[in-house]
């Protein structure tokens, strides 16, 4: 511990810390451009310089470390000449064009020049200019805004784990960039944006379209994959402008995905915005009463056992329990949440959640991955593994497919077979049985297959022979992909006793044992399969689902309802309405609430709260949001025979995986500019 | 100051190996540095690829260097960048260097360099149009007690003046390497008008 004085107040903390750490414990604000908490200390922009006595020059606090009996001063009179000079510095080069910059009234150049700069300027050569780089259909460049802090160039290289930004030439003609010009091959490119503090890298899609003190924000829960990553969404009137990270250090730090923060404009287009009903082969424009009416004279003489309902995958859990309680209602034990097929069984918690944390990677020391690509599963649980990687000292076992998962793999085969082999003391198993913390994390990929379930049981044995499991630490892990998993298997969305799962369901379709599929959102499913069926389709986007349905209900985005998610560490989280749906599209559990009276099941609850009470009755966990739970470790699966067949990603193009990003002009650019199967380029591709 | 422009993807080459001869060499000069900092041998290298291909270095070869090591292209290419000493488009078969900074300016470079843009018919940062020469204007080359100094190829043409400078074009021009070194015949950097001390025989 270090006791240092800072303006005039006695401060102790921790050694190791900088300085400008130090002033901000005790309250001093710094400024700074090139300093960010989670990137390496590069100390070129001198904008948080401080006075410390004994010293002849004023210091760059952020890359000096604290040391007892330091006396600092932020506020004299050569503290303000300097954040001055070094101000008038950073403006000799930074163009005046404010009015035109999509960065104006966010921007930290703009804000700092307001708080610490000085009105005049002395300086009256010609500036200089930059040429624009090319950086993709998602980071807008605009160069000769650029004040060199390199934040971009420290996260792409340290978080994102791409070297491709750097800065080349020297002195005023250094330039950031990628030198050959390419699109940026990350998943996480966009948070660049963020880092940038000045407007040489804005959002492509954003730009010229908002301001934004005109923006209504709205802090929401993400949906594009399981991790349920804490976002922002602005909104102008009923149009989403964009979406933004917002910080939380258990999930996703303060990044979010590409996918996250782009596909937004997916919620403009392709909306269904009022009831369908098909007439003579052609879906027609209906009012909800006859849309409730031809489904109610389809069901209402129908035994329950010939009616099925689905559960896509970006759900909210009411809309799910209200499905769950209807069809129980209706008598049919066909419902399903897995519409991938994965063989995961609700009635052990922890068997189907990130045990661990995605937080918790950071305190494992060994890792394997079985059938999963989390670089496109989850980009934001794959930079965790990454930052736990880069501190060293960590083995990573994957079986599955080889990719370039931004760190270092010992690639132990691609099926079954190599798993069986680590727990019959093979490869690996050897660092396993080391490791004091050691975490597996089992994808979809390799439980959405026949043989799933019982390369889950191996995978249970394995956690329980190697000491996965100890007092302090769950190190068994099931990562999914879709961000309504984890709510639909707490509420036991799955088939009763007689029930059937989605490839009975399909299967009683073709065979004509089931008449009535309900689709709440589903989408990736093979719509061939329905041809038979009356399928009813309750969705936000005229995707596969609705093309195929007899009846289409206009459902409620996420982005547009209260809903409750829970990511894949089974956290509860809760989304708001950042804008209200489009045309009569009504939130889901409402339609459904509305659609059980018509049908002669009314269901008990006429308020969001009256559904959440019904939500914590059905699964208490869904009564402590926000929390990361710990479970009891309970024996679950069966052992099974396993085919030899090779582990897959679920994933085949990362930029269109939903309904939002198949719909988003964005995302389908992305996914053209890397390519047909959305694999970015390994670097050896010029 | 030096202001090098990379050039345009038309006269990049497509791919770039060393020649065996320089593969040797290579393997000696990563040799030099100790396990794990092979990176270090970037410059070396480069200044190899840039001697095998004309006196300067394309792309295709800042990717190949950095493959080799291990290094990711992007920082290769910030190393590149940074030094003037490697060339990033075609240049001349002779590079002439004419320093300009004050030593050489005091003893007359204003000169030499209106002498060189007369002899060559080209201004700073131009190649002549037979791609014998090209003329840059450097900072300080280090040899000011020999100022005016002018830096052709691999050497340093020093106590250089307008004549001297024509003279040097010309022979360069006719194939004939001139004389390195002082132009004014002093021995490396000897007073010019002979010994000033240590005169006396019996010392």
């Amino acid at each position: 511990m270090s006791t240092l004085n800072i303006d005039g107040n006695e401060i102790t903390v921790e050694d190791g810390l900088t300085v400008l750490q130090a002033c901000e414990i005790a309250g001093a604000e710094v400024p700074r451009f090139c300093y960010h908490d989670r990137l390496s200390i590069a100390g070129n922009c001198r904008m948080c310089l401080v006075e410390m006595e004994k010293s002849p020059k004023p210091i760059a606090s952020c890359a000096m470390p604290v040391a007892n009996g330091m006396v600092i001063y932020t506020n004299s009179a050569s503290v303000k000449k300097a954040r001055e000079g070094v101000m008038e510095f950073l403006l000799i080069n930074h163009p005046l064009d404010c009015p035109i910059c999509d960065q104006g009234g966010e921007c930290d150049l703009q804000d700092q020049a307001m708080a610490f700069g000085r009105d005049r300027n002395r300086y009256i050569e010609n500036k200089r200019a930059v040429k624009d780089k090319d950086l993709g259909p998602l980071v807008k460049t605009i160069m000769t805004r650029c004040i060199h802090c390199t934040r971009c160039i420290r996260f792409a290289t340290e978080v994102a784990g791409v070297d491709e930004l750097g800065a080349t030439g020297r002195g005023e003609e250094m330039e950031v960039g990628t030198y050959v010009e390419r699109a940026l091959t990350s998943e996480l490119s966009g948070n660049i944006i963020d880092l940038c503090p000045v407007g040489a890298l804005t959002s492509k899609p954003y730009s010229f379209t908002a301001r934004s003190w005109e923006l209504r924000k709205t802090q929401t829960i993400d949906v594009m994959d399981a991790v349920g990553s804490n976002i922002r969404v602005d909104a102008r009137g009923r149009e989403i402008m964009r979406v933004l990270p917002r910080l939380n250090e258990e999930i996703n730090e303060e990044w979010i995905s590409d996918k996250t923060r782009f596909a937004c404009d997916g919620l403009q287009r392709g909306r269904l915005d009022r009831p369908y009903v098909r007439k003579d082969g052609k879906l027609v424009a209906v009012s909800w009463a006859e849309a409730f009416e031809t489904i109610a004279n389809r069901i209402r003489s129908l035994d329950g056992a010939r009616i099925a309902a689905i559960a896509g995958d970006l759900v909210d859990a009411e809309a799910m329990v209200a499905l769950k309680d209807l069809m129980g209602a209706l008598g049919s034990q066909h419902i399903d949440c897995r519409q991938d097929g994965a063989k995961l069984d609700p009635k052990v918690r922890a068997s189907y959640l990130f045990n661990s944390g995605i937080a918790g990677i950071e305190d494992s020391d060994a890792l394997l991955l079985i059938g999963t690509n989390p670089r496109w599963e989850a980009p934001l649980v794959n930079a965790r593994i990454r930052k736990r990687w880069l501190v060293g000292n960590y083995l990573i076992g994957l079986v599955g497919e080889r990719r370039d998962l931004t760190y270092q793999t010992d690639h132990l085969g691609a099926g079954p077979e190599s798993l069986r082999d680590i727990l019959n003391d093979g490869a690996f198993s050897d660092a396993l049985k080391k490791a004091q913390r050691p975490m597996l994390i089992v994808g979809q990929g390799a439980l959405a297959r026949p043989d799933g379930a019982a390369i889950l049981d191996m995978a249970r044995e394995l956690a329980e022979k190697y000491g996965f499991i100890t007092d302090d630490w769950n190190g068994f892990n099931v990562l999914h992909t879709a961000a309504a998993r984890v709510g639909g298997l707490d509420l036991g969305f799955v088939p009763g006793p007689n029930g059937q799962d989605v490839n009975g369901i399909l299967a009683g379709v073709e065979s004509g044992s089931i008449e009535v599929v309900y689709l709440m959102g589903a989408d990736e499913l093979d719509m061939k399969r329905l041809q038979k069926a009356f399928v009813i389709y309750q969705g936000h986007h005229g995707d596969a689902g609705a093309a195929g349905a007899d009846v289409v209900l206009p459902g409620a985005a996420y982005t547009e309802k209260a809903g409750t998610y829970v990511n894949t560490e089974g956290r509860v989280q809760r989304a708001l309405r950042a804008a209200f749906p489009p045309g009569e599209a009504r939130e889901d559990w409402a339609i459904i609430r509305a659609l059980s009276e018509r049908l002669r099941h009314q269901l008990p609850y006429d308020t969001l709260e009256q559904v959440r009470e019904r939500l914590v009755a059905v699964a208490a966990s869904f009564g402590e949001p926000d929390v990361l739970p710990v479970l009891p470790w309970k024996t679950f699966g069966m052992a099974g025979e396993t085919t030899a067949q090779p582990f897959v990603t679920p994933i085949t193009d990362f930029y269109l995986t939903n309904a939002v990003s198949r719909a988003s002009e964005t995302m389908n650019q992305c996914s053209a500019s890397y390519g047909a199967n959305g694999q970015p380029g390994t670097g050896t591709d010029g | 100051m030096i202001v090098q422009k990379t050039a345009p993807p038309d006269q990049q080459p497509s791919a770039f190996a060393f020649s065996s001869e320089n593969q040797e060499k290579a393997k000696a000069i990563i040799a030099r540095y100790p396990d794990g900092r092979q990176a270090s041998a970037i410059m070396p290298l480069f200044d190899l690829a840039q001697r095998q291909h004309d006196g300067w270095l394309p792309t295709a070869a800042m990717d190949y260097i950095a493959n080799m090591l291990g290094v990711p292209r992007m920082r290769a290419y910030e190393v590149a960048t940074f030094y003037s000493m490697y060339n990033l488009a075609p240049i001349g078969k002779y590079l002439v260097r004419v320093c300009t900074t004050t030593p050489c300016e005091l003893r007359g470079s204003n000169e030499v360099v209106a002498a060189c843009r007369e002899a060559l018919g080209i201004d700073f940062n131009q190649t002549t149009s037979d791609g014998m020469f090209t003329f840059r204007e450097v900072e300080c080359l280090g040899a000011c007690v020999n100022a005016p100094v002018v830096w052709i190829g691999d050497d340093y043409y020093e106590d250089v003046d307008a004549d001297a400078m024509r003279k040097i074009v010309a022979d360069l021009r006719a194939g004939t390497t001139p004389l390195p070194g002082s132009q004014k015949g002093r021995q490396t950097s000897a007073p010019i008008n002979g010994l000033t001390t240590l005169k006396e025989q019996s010392v």
